[in-house]
């Protein structure tokens, strides 16, 4: 088996970075079967380093492999985490031995009840709330880790909305190495305590995501021995989130889904899923099949959905205006990608109001079990928007991704316990309270 | 007075690896023009082919990205600060 895969998809004419796949000589390095990286944009190549920017362009550099045969057996036997996967990741063999919170393999749960709600006959929920600190992102901070210390890092950094810096806290405490997570100062409490409680630097800034970003990118042009996660070793931290799509076509029986909704804030995750479905087919573990690939923003910050509607293939700035902190960046890096990917699979970007995405979490939350954060609510959201403009086929094989936890933004649906009144400790004020009250209506009260 | 660009590491081998160089006022454009004159060759890193800033880079005018003022003609006051950063990252 012998196979090509080209990761660059915008400019039609850079020369393509390719991605070798059952290429029966290659042979690990300490970052595994990567081999160099390549520019997105124009396609100059340069050996794996802490380098995240083309000096030809600013494009963003991109992980390439010499892949090995891959079979679907050799996977399944591996570890119940992410690192199932570590041959298709920039880390070293051993990676899953080593002092790390073991990312990944979460749950896909068939939502039948939603399902049916919405009128769909094949649901399925990616539930990131599986993993050790209750986002997706410990999957890239767990690759981003692993080629940080290759690299002779010392310090594990990034600006973060929040998510990211709960990962990178808890990875670098894990691995015994310091951190520091620069964050926007009106963050959820609950995040901001999910990053101090492991001891690492917390620094909270004044002004958005995007200015701690801007921070973060002069800092790490500064701190030579600081490994800014999502800055300079950001081309081994994205690959993280194939790992996302990895396991939904495996945990599909190695299908791919014919739909798939993904939330989108810098981008990143949709592409990589994207890319992880490319791989699969390139490497034979999955079949060719076709797929339409939907981002979903909050409409207060919707610079990509925004761009598609225009049939921009740049992406528009805005500051953002939303309760989905996580999804909350004006500037997003990956955004050109994102509307390459959703176009060349049929695909769309769509935005909903943060009164759809609240009432999409209850909706989640009531008829599944799955309590999502923000996030998890606009990508339900979009998806229920795109079933009623007639974009997404109620019929086809659907997957959403919820990327993190409604438990680090209770404030987004505090109306959920609006009217809760304490009884006496009686019988008689029980039966009071509970008669009148219908089942259904009995048990959100409760 | 002058205005003082911040250059990133990526493009500091144009500059002899100084991180911060100075540039006289005007607008943005006129700016990277002259950084082009004592720097030859940096402009077209910058730019495209068009005259347009990439994509994949970020201008910022004091704390303002220029994208969300006026462009390339966003006006460099005598005294700013200008900053040069690559878009890739974050998120």
């Amino acid at each position: 088996m012998s196979s090509t895969l080209t990761n660059q998809a915008s400019s039609p004419t850079a020369p393509a970075a390719r991605t070798a796949a059952g290429s029966p000589d290659a042979t690990p390095s300490r970052f595994g079967f990567a081999t160099h990286l390549a520019c997105r944009e124009c396609g100059h190549t340069r050996a794996l380093g802490s380098t995240h920017a083309c000096d030809q362009c600013f494009g963003p550099l991109e992980v390439a492999y010499d892949l090995p045969p891959l079979t679907r057996a050799r996977i399944e036997r591996g570890p119940l985490s992410m690192w199932r996967y570590a041959s298709l990741l920039p880390v070293p063999p051993d990676v899953a031995s080593r002092p790390n919170l073991d990312p990944g393999w979460t749950r896909l749960i068939r939502a039948d009840q939603l399902a049916q709600v919405l009128g769909m006959r094949e649901l399925w929920i990616k539930d990131e709330r599986g993993n050790p600190t209750h986002s997706f992102k410990d999957r890239v901070v767990g690759v981003a880790l692993a080629a940080a210390l290759e690299l002779g890092f010392k310090v594990l950094a990034c600006p973060s909305t929040g998510n990211l810096a709960n990962a990178v806290a808890a990875a670098a405490a894990r691995a015994g190495i310091r951190s520091v997570v620069l964050i926007p100062a009106d963050l959820e409490p609950q995040k901001v305590i999910g990053s101090a409680v492991y001891g690492g630097s917390l620094v909270a800034v004044k002004g958005s995501y995007d200015d701690v970003n801007r921070l973060a990118s002069e800092l790490a042009d500064e701190r030579e021995d600081w490994a800014f996660v999502n800055v300079n070793v950001r081309p081994y931290y994205a690959e993280g989130s194939k790992t996302i799509g990895f396991e939904i076509a495996e945990q599909l029986g190695w299908r791919l889904p014919e739909q798939i909704v993904v939330p989108v804030a810098s981008g990143a995750q949709l592409v990589k899923i994207d890319k992880a479905f490319r791989e699969l087919i390139a490497t034979g573990l999955a079949d060719q099949a076709p797929y339409r690939v939907y981002g979903a923003q909050a409409t207060g910050c919707s610079p990509v959905a925004a761009a598609f509607r225009a049939g921009h293939d740049v992406v528009q700035p805005v500051r953002p205006a939303t309760i989905a902190k996580s999804l909350a960046i004006g500037n997003p890096a990956d955004g050109p990608y994102v509307l390459d990917v959703v176009r060349r699979t049929g695909g769309s970007v769509a935005d909903v109001d943060d009164g759809e995405l609240v009432a999409a979490i209850k909706l989640l939350a009531s008829t599944e079990g799955v309590f999502a954060e923000t996030a998890g609510g606009v990508t339900l959201a979009v998806l229920q928007k795109l079933l009623k403009e007639g974009q997404i086929d109620p019929d086809a094989r659907t997957v959403i991704v919820n990327s993190g936890d409604g438990l680090k933004t209770p404030d987004a649906v505090t109306t959920a316990i609006e009217g809760i009144s304490a009884i006496p400790p009686t019988l008689a004020a029980f039966a009071e309270r509970v008669q009148g009250l219908a089942v259904g209506a009995a048990g959100k009260a409760g | 007075m002058s205005v003082s660009v911040r250059i990133p590491t990526i493009l500091r081998s144009y500059t002899g690896g100084t991180a911060v160089v100075t540039g006289a006022p005007g607008t943005v454009r006129e700016l990277i023009a002259g950084l082009d004159a004592d720097y030859p060759g940096i402009a077209r890193r910058l730019l495209d082919d068009t005259g347009q800033l990439r994509r994949f880079v970020n201008v910022y005018v004091g704390e303002e990205d220029i994208r969300l003022a006026d462009g390339l003609d966003t006006p460099v006051p005598a005294g700013g600060q200008v900053s040069v950063i690559p878009a890739v990252a974050g998120g």
